[in-house]
């Protein structure tokens, strides 16, 4: 720290600096929030006009006629979440209580690191991991594909906010159990997990929020589709793809869908956002910083 | 329990007790199973590198170490180098980085500490809903809102107002796409990772070394810059080089806004492309199986930058949480 002499004068002008920094900080804040605000108001504008029924229930209609819906898209989505939740939250889950209880371990250290990094590895990595590992091989995109990727991608989110939510519940608690007779994998499953039960859903309602939104990781995998289609073995349509294909198009119609999609996307982000900021709020007990 | 005896008789509990040594076939089978997923992330993340250069293994024996230096870019003639898209990464990402870092180092240095408490909370809260919405939905306001304001507005008063256009970086005409325009809608991704980690540093920063500064007369401000922002400068830090991870993987957004053209131009007006971006654009258009490889290749050099970048980001902000806890 540097020592000053202090003089009215050069009082009055470190006060003004004061001033000035506070402004410009609260400056910031504001700035930040600015691209969020008008990106949700354009969202609104362009896209709740062609937000209706139609829209959830009727498939893509061909370029020239007006009207048609994403219903194959919604669905899509869906699956591609679900086989990417079905490996996700296991493998996740139990890997985040290995870190919380095996906290020490040199395993654990290398484990955590390493999850790290994975989970700062661009999504469209995870796209070329699965398409040479699943497209590849038997020659034609398919929803496994994709939802592998995605379900790559969950892992160490899902990890991390495990452990993170284990290591609240409180030492005394486990120790209670194991007081009781309870040999340590009951205690760890039927006192442990179920009290970080509702930390371990924000997170996987987090992760489901985050990778619900990719495209990178599609774009080769699960490819897109135009028509209805659930198999697992076949391309799939997906919001977010759907979204990218419509925005390069040079069809004013296919925009307007592409805006309905992504306020239809952000909406399901936004709601499992605020339900995961629920859920985590009243388990604290109130506001906390 | 008459006599009860003294604590220092009491035998230890014997290392294949059921409930405390793990020796029960159910605590066995917990501790496998657990132990099998902790490894699989490991597994994981050295299949997908394996997978990965597989993939480009074709293109990288094929032009070796001048795939990261040739401009070439001739699916025809199958000649590909990845200089024009390192350029562009590198550029873009740096300039996003040189936009987003002091402006989310300013927020969250307002949440911390001059921040009123009723608004901490819902201000963080907004901050951190930047990194929930969608590239691809980034992308879609940047193509319809974003580009016709940088073409109509900023881009005529960087050029002509503030007459940059005499500088080679600022030169050439204004379309829009641009490697500008790339570099401030990652700028915009990158703001709520950097801020959540510097908040999250700032408000690990002890009280006793607010209130020293305080105690000696320092002005709030003073107190920020010579007892908080140096104390938590390595984890600050850290964050910077995580949004700079971020920012060098994007891939939708940029792919939508940076005009994607092989070329390596010093103006930002340019179009220009990145490593990821080239991936997701020509992926469906390659023609032979050297193109798709040179595209896995670009992939590749992706994630061997990221995974560095990631590393040494992940240990800097590890590096004080250790010193913290110590």
């Amino acid at each position: 720290m540097t020592v000053r002499a202090v003089s009215p004068r050069s009082l009055r002008r470190r006060r003004a600096l004061n001033l000035v920094m506070s402004g410009l900080m609260g400056l910031a804040a504001v700035l930040a929030t600015l691209p969020l605000i008008l990106l949700l108001g354009h969202l609104l504008r362009e896209g709740a006009s062609s937000i209706d029924l139609a829209f959830f229930t009727r498939m893509p209609k061909p370029v020239g006629e007006s009207g048609g819906g994403m219903a194959n898209a919604i669905v899509g989505t869906l699956i591609l979440v679900g086989i990417a939740g079905a490996i996700g939250l296991p493998v996740g889950i139990g890997a985040g209580l290995y870190l919380a209880e095996q906290r020490r371990a040199r395993l654990a250290t290398g484990v955590r690191f390493l999850s790290d990094v994975l989970n700062g590895l661009p999504s469209i990595v995870m796209g070329i991991f699965a398409w040479h590992f699943l497209v590849r091989p038997v020659g034609h995109f398919s929803a496994l594909a994709g939802g592998v990727a995605l379900g790559a991608m969950m892992i160490p989110l899902v990890t991390r906010a495990t452990e993170e939510m284990v290591l609240t519940v409180p030492t005394s608690l486990r120790e209670a159990a194991l007081a009781l007779g309870y040999p340590r994998w009951r205690t760890s499953v039927s006192i442990v997990l179920r009290t970080a039960l509702p930390g371990i859903v924000t997170a996987a309602l987090v992760a489901v929020a985050r990778i619900a939104g990719e495209t990178a990781p599609l774009l080769f995998t699960a490819f897109g589709n135009h028509y209805w289609s659930v198999a697992l073995d076949q391309p799939i349509a997906s919001l977010p793809h759907q979204i990218y294909t419509y925005a390069k198009s040079p069809y004013d119609d296919w925009h307007r869908l592409a805006w309905a999609a992504a306020l239809v996307l952000i909406g399901l982000v936004l709601a499992i956002s605020l339900v995961a900021r629920f859920v985590t709020r009243s388990r604290h007990g109130g506001v906390g910083d | 329990m008459a006599g009860a005896p003294a604590p220092a008789e009491q035998p230890a509990p014997p290392d294949d007790s059921p409930t405390l040594g793990g020796g029960s076939v159910g605590d066995r089978v917990y501790r496998t199973l657990t132990t099998a997923f902790a490894v699989a992330i490991p597994v994981l993340l050295a299949f997908i590198t394996f997978e990965v250069v597989a993939a480009a293994w074709p293109a990288l024996r094929r032009f070796g170490f001048g795939f990261l230096t040739s401009s070439a870019w001739d699916p025809q003639r199958e000649l590909f180098g990845a200089a024009p898209m390192i350029y562009g990464t590198v550029v873009s990402s740096v300039l996003a980085l040189i936009l987003a870092a002091p402006l989310a180092l300013g927020v969250a240095i307002f949440l911390s500490e001059f921040c009123p408490r009723w608004l901490r909370q819902p201000l963080s809260f907004l901050v951190d809903l930047l990194a929930a919405i969608p590239s691809v939905v980034y992308g879609l306001w940047g193509m319809f809102f974003l580009l016709p304001i940088l073409r109509e507005k900023v881009m005529p008063f960087l050029a002509t107002t503030l007459g940059l256009a005499r500088t080679p970086f600022f030169s050439g005409p204004a379309y829009g796409n641009s490697m500008l325009a790339a570099a401030v809608i990652l700028a915009i991704m990158i703001l709520p990772y950097i801020s959540a980690v510097s908040r999250e540093v700032l408000m690990a920063v002890p009280r006793s070394q607010r209130e020293a500064a305080l105690a000696m007369g320092a002005t709030r401000w003073e107190m920020i810059r010579d007892a908080v922002v140096p104390y938590a400068r390595t984890g600050i830090l850290g964050g910077v080089i995580l949004g700079l991870g971020r920012a060098l993987g994007e891939t939708m957004a940029v792919t939508m806004l940076i005009g994607n053209r092989h070329e390596i131009s010093p103006s930002l007006f340019a179009p220009g492309y990145t490593l990821a971006s080239v991936i997701a654009n020509e992926f469906a258009e390659a023609t032979n199986e050297l193109h798709t490889s040179a595209l896995m290749a670009c992939g590749a050099v992706l994630l061997v930058v990221t995974l560095v970048v990631n590393g040494i980001a992940r240990w800097l902000v590890w590096s004080v949480a250790r010193e913290q806890k110590a």
